[in-house]
This record gives C-alpha cells, sequence and structure tokens, in this order.
C-alpha cells in the first residue's frame, strides 16, 4: 500500500479502482497491530465495525454516490462521544462509560463517510501538555528515544504520524492540537473560538476548548474543518457565521504582511535549532516577497499565568459532575454520601488534575475571586485587545509553535511551572479565542520535528490555510 | 497569599477531594509555587478594564423549543455505578 499524505490522493485512487476503502483500513489495522502497543497512541480500536464500514463505503463509491470524506480513516480523541463507544477522557472516573450520543462533529464525519477507526489516548480531560498524564500510560513519539507525544491530543497526533490513520480529531484548549502536531511533525488547526461546535466534547475549560484536525497536509486540515465547522442547535455559542471553502486553498493576497514576536523568537529559552528554523523560515517568507517585522508583545510573560487561572477555575467547575453517581467508576465502601463523593473523586483523578481543579476551586472562592478570577479575566481583555491591534496592522503573527522540541519522556513531570512553560506560544490563540496552526518546520540535530505556528484573526481561516499551504515547503 | 494546612482543607472540602497525610506537603508547596507565579498578574494596571466574560460574537442564540426523542430513562441509567429499576442509587443521606 502506498504511503497517503492526503485525501485527494485517495480518493484518486479509491475512483480509479486501484484500491478499496477496505484495503486502506486492513493498511492502517496492521499499522496499528505492529506499533500500537509501544506508541500507545490507541485506547480502542474498532476493528471489525471499521472494515464492515468500509464495505459500505465501497459500495457507495461504486455507485457514484458518496460523502467528501470517503476514504478518510479517522482517529478521534477520548474527549469526544461516538454514540455506543467507550469515552473515557482518560481518566479513571470514566472507566466503562459508553458515549450515548454523537458529539456534532463526529456525527458531521460519519455523514460525510469518514470512517473512525479507533480512540486516541489524551491527558485526563486535556489537562497535559505531553500526553503523560493519563490513566491509559503516556504516548510514545513515534521519532525518537523515549522522547513525548505532546499533549494533550498526543495519541491523536502519533496515529497519524506513525500511519495508524490517516487524520485525527483533536481538541486544542492551549496548545493541545498545535503542540502534539509541532513535536511530530505534522499539520495541527486550532480554529477559532466557537467556529467548531462543543457539543459531544467533555469539556475542560469551556471558553477554551476547540476541536481541531490533525493531518499530514494543510488540505486534509481545511477539508476537515469544512465539515465540521458551522452552527448548531446543540450549542448556543457555536458561531452562526458561514463556512467558507477552506479547500480552495487560494491565497488572497500575493504578499501578507507578517509580526513574529520578538520576545519568542530572539528568547534566550529557545532551543538553538528551534530559533534557526524559525528565523531560516521567516528569511524565506520575505524572500517570498512578504513583509516580516518584529513586533513587541510586553504581555507575553502574562499569557500563561491568565491561562492557567482561568482554565483551573472552568475546569474545577466543569469537573464537579463527576460524583461517583451518574456515570463511570465509584470508590467502594463508603457508607455516607460526602465520603463517597470524595473518595470517589480523590481515587480516580490524578495527581495533576487534582491540582487543577483544587487551584480553580481556590481561585473561584468568595475571598479570591476578585484577586485571582477576575484580575484575569481583566488581563484576558487586555491580551485580547492588544493582540486584535496587531492583526489590524498584520496578516498573521508568526513564532515557532514551542520553545523546544519533544521532551525526554519524564524530563517535565515534577515540576509543574516547567511544564506549563511548554505551552507559552499556543496559549495566545486560545486566550483571546484566535485561530492559529502549526505547520512542520525542519528538524533539529536528533531528527525531532519542530513546529512554527501562524495565527490569524477571527474566522480568517481561509487564508490562514491557503498562506500555510503556500509556505509549506 | 500562601495556602496553609488549614486552607488545603478547606479548599478540598469545597472540590469534594480528600487530601491524605503522606501527599499534603507536595499539594500545598505545588498549589503555592503556581499562585506565587500567577500573581505577577499584579504588575499590570488593570484598574479601569473590564473583565472579559463572553469568547463568542454570539448573543441569545435561540432555537425552537422542539420536542424531539431525548435518551430514555434505560439509557440515562446505564452507566450507572449503582442503580435500580428507575433511579441513581447513592449512600444514604438520612438517618
Amino acid at each position: 500500500m502506498k504511503n497517503y499524505s492526503t485525501l485527494r490522493e485517495i480518493q484518486k485512487d479509491l475512483l480509479a479502482g486501484t484500491i478499496t476503502c477496505r484495503q486502506l483500513v486492513e493498511f492502517y489495522l496492521k499499522n496499528i497491530d505492529e506499533k500500537n502497543l509501544k506508541l500507545n497512541a490507541f485506547v480502542s480500536v474498532y476493528a471489525e465495525e471499521s472494515l464492515q464500514k468500509a464495505d459500505e463505503v465501497d459500495l457507495k463509491i461504486k455507485s457514484g454516490n458518496y460523502g467528501k470524506l470517503a476514504g478518510m480513516v479517522l482517529g478521534i480523541k477520548d474527549l469526544l462521544c461516538y454514540k455506543d463507544h467507550p469515552v473515557s477522557a482518560g481518566s479513571k472516573i470514566l472507566d466503562g462509560f459508553e458515549a450515548q450520543f454523537n458529539g456534532t462533529a463526529v456525527q458531521r464525519v460519519l455523514d460525510e463517510d469518514a470512517i473512525i477507526i479507533g480512540r486516541q489516548n489524551c491527558d485526563e480531560f486535556g489537562m497535559g501538555s505531553t500526553n503523560e498524564n493519563s490513566n491509559f500510560g503516556p504516548v510514545l513519539n513515534a521519532v525518537g528515544d523515549h522522547r513525548v507525544a505532546g499533549g494533550s491530543s498526543g495519541g491523536s497526533a502519533v496515529a497519524v504520524q506513525a500511519d495508524m490513520c490517516l487524520a485525527s480529531l483533536g481538541t486544542d484548549t492551549g496548545g493541545s492540537v498545535r503542540m502534539p502536531a509541532g513535536f511530530c511533525g505534522l499539520v495541527g488547526l486550532k480554529p477559532t473560538y466557537s467556529r467548531v461546535s462543543r457539543w459531544g466534547l467533555i469539556a475542560y475549560a469551556s471558553s477554551f476548548d476547540c476541536i481541531g484536525p490533525i493531518t499530514k497536509s494543510v488540505e486534509d486540515s481545511a477539508i476537515l474543518l469544512e465539515v465540521i465547522a458551522g452552527s448548531d442547535e446543540q450549542d448556543s455559542t457555536v458561531s452562526t457565521k458561514e463556512v467558507e471553502a477552506y479547500s480552495e486553498l487560494v491565497p488572497e493576497k500575493k504578499s501578507y504582511k507578517i509580526a513574529y514576536l520578538r520576545e519568542a523568537v530572539e528568547s534566550e529559552g529557545l532551543q538553538p535549532e528551534v530559533k534557526a528554523a524559525t528565523i531560516a523560515k521567516l528569511d524565506f517568507l520575505k524572500s517570498q516577497g512578504h513583509t516580516v517585522e518584529a513586533v513587541d508583545f510586553p504581555l507575553i510573560k502574562h499569557f500563561l499565568p491568565t491561562y492557567y487561572i482561568l482554565t483551573t477555575a472552568e475546569s474545577s467547575s466543569n469537573l464537579s459532575r463527576f460524583d461517583g453517581v451518574k456515570y463511570g467508576f465509584r470508590a467502594a465502601n463508603s457508607k455516607e454520601l460526602i465520603t463517597m463523593y470524595k473518595k470517589t473523586r480523590s481515587e480516580a483523578f490524578r495527581n495533576e488534575t487534582r491540582r487543577r481543579i483544587m487551584l480553580g476551586t481556590f481561585v473561584l472562592s468568595a475571598s479570591y475571586y476578585d484577586a485571582y478570577y477576575t484580575k484575569a479575566q481583566k488581563v484576558r481583555r487586555l491580551v485580547k485587545e492588544y493582540t486584535d491591534s496587531l492583526l489590524e496592522n498584520y496578516d498573521f503573527l508568526v513564532c515557532p509553535t514551542t520553545p523546544t522540541t519533544a521532551y525526554k519522556i519524564g524530563e517535565k513531570t515534577a515540576d509543574p511551572i516547567q511544564m506549563y512553560l511548554g505551552d507559552l506560544f499556543t496559549v495566545q490563540a486560545n486566550v483571546v479565542g484566535l485561530p492559529a496552526i502549526s505547520i512542520p518546520n525542519g528538524e533539529d540535530n536528533e531528527g525531532m520535528p519542530i513546529g512554527f505556528q501562524i495565527m490569524a484573526g477571527a474566522f480568517q481561516e481561509k487564508e490562514l490555510l491557503a498562506f500555510s499551504n503556500a509556505i509549506l515547503v | 497569599m500562601q495556602i496553609d494546612q488549614q486552607t488545603l482543607q478547606k479548599i478540598a472540602h469545597l472540590a469534594r477531594l480528600e487530601m491524605s497525610e503522606s501527599s499534603d506537603h507536595e499539594m500545598i508547596d505545588s498549589l503555592n509555587s503556581v499562585l506565587t507565579w500567577m500573581e505577577e498578574l499584579n504588575e499590570l494596571d488593570t484598574e479601569n478594564v473590564q473583565p472579559l466574560i463572553h469568547m463568542t460574537e454570539e448573543v441569545n442564540a435561540l432555537r425552537e423549543d422542539k420536542i424531539v426523542p431525548n435518551i430514555t430513562r434505560e439509557q440515562g441509567l446505564l452507566n450507572a455505578p449503582k442503580k435500580d429499576e428507575e433511579y441513581f442509587r447513592v449512600p444514604k443521606v438520612m438517618e
């Protein structure tokens, strides 16, 4: 089987009759069989079901009446509800839980004949930057020696990286699609906040969460966004703006104005190869006739504290529903209700999740609400206004996706702040709700992939994707 | 702000979490280091800034109040760790 990196190539061969969906699924299942035990990307594999669905899609292709995603074998992060299939947010607390409905994004890819081959490992409730904080154990990067996948959609990235599926749907609350995409040499897109319905996405931080694709190509990212985006009566926050033809990928302008964050690119903390690759990319952009200028972003050191105050607050509230009553796990031998709640939650949530719930509960508690939570909401406005003002003068803001390439397993887990710092460049897009993409930008001296991040104005995905595709060399 | 043993227990109770003696210190230390880091926001003057609360541009998005088949009681109870024919079961609340 040829190693495909775009749906277009696959559909061309499917229509020519040189391959079938069944053969595609068999190819991916074989790779899962060979690699998953080591990489730990998939936590459920729907082998029989995918083969059956493949036969159905093969018939549809023969009949000439098939969906836009026919031939796409897809994995979904363990935060997305797929009816009658397990979903557990990488957590013991949802052990044994099965979804009772399809999330909107999942329903839409199924309606377009995508084949969902399995459910993918992630950090518990999306809380992590390395995919080491999962009830299913860490995900391993397919490149390098014992390197992390990045998180929290680590399983979703590695599954694509290791050819266990063509594409994945992940979720991005502070970089959880872009960071693993960067660490694995893939394309990861976080759409504008509210572009994609959150119905059927298990909530972490509701004013940040976004579903986004992880793919090998920008065009597959665009096609998937076209399918999953748009209004939905199940989510009152979702945008009713028209979904554009993202997959046309024709840049509107010949020459763009691009700003890079001086603090990010010139930072001492940047790995030398990441810095060199980023500067090379900026030089390339100039050589292509784009205007590239440095801008200062004095608020950069405040991104992460703002992000962590607000997301821990929202998560402490969202995760209060997990009480050992309605779904999943309950601790044994609790004779009294409050004790049962406490034992269940303490036994099931992992350390990092407990820490975030504690922080969130603290910043929302009556005595500290204004000092932390309201303060962070105000800084959120400052960051948004400053970012918006830059995007009035520039088409795109660019920087490396992460300060370094993938860490060694265990390297960052001891100190939460060290772990949080890895999100420095990605959180801005979530704090302000703007679209951002990570595209591959070479490798470091040990062959670990480097990511390049591009952020655009609200609902500018069409331009963002077209530009990303044009500069991907 | 520094969290002490007493605050830790108070917050843990609000969050319906149990802190064991052995993990107490570790949790207190990590919470305090993160809170100190969060306090860097106090360097910024936000006196006249309105908090940003809503991230969506949509306002009062309402749909038709249609009656549609929702999940059944059986489906609703399906995933519960303890249940009877009709209800979720929990440990006794009243004596």
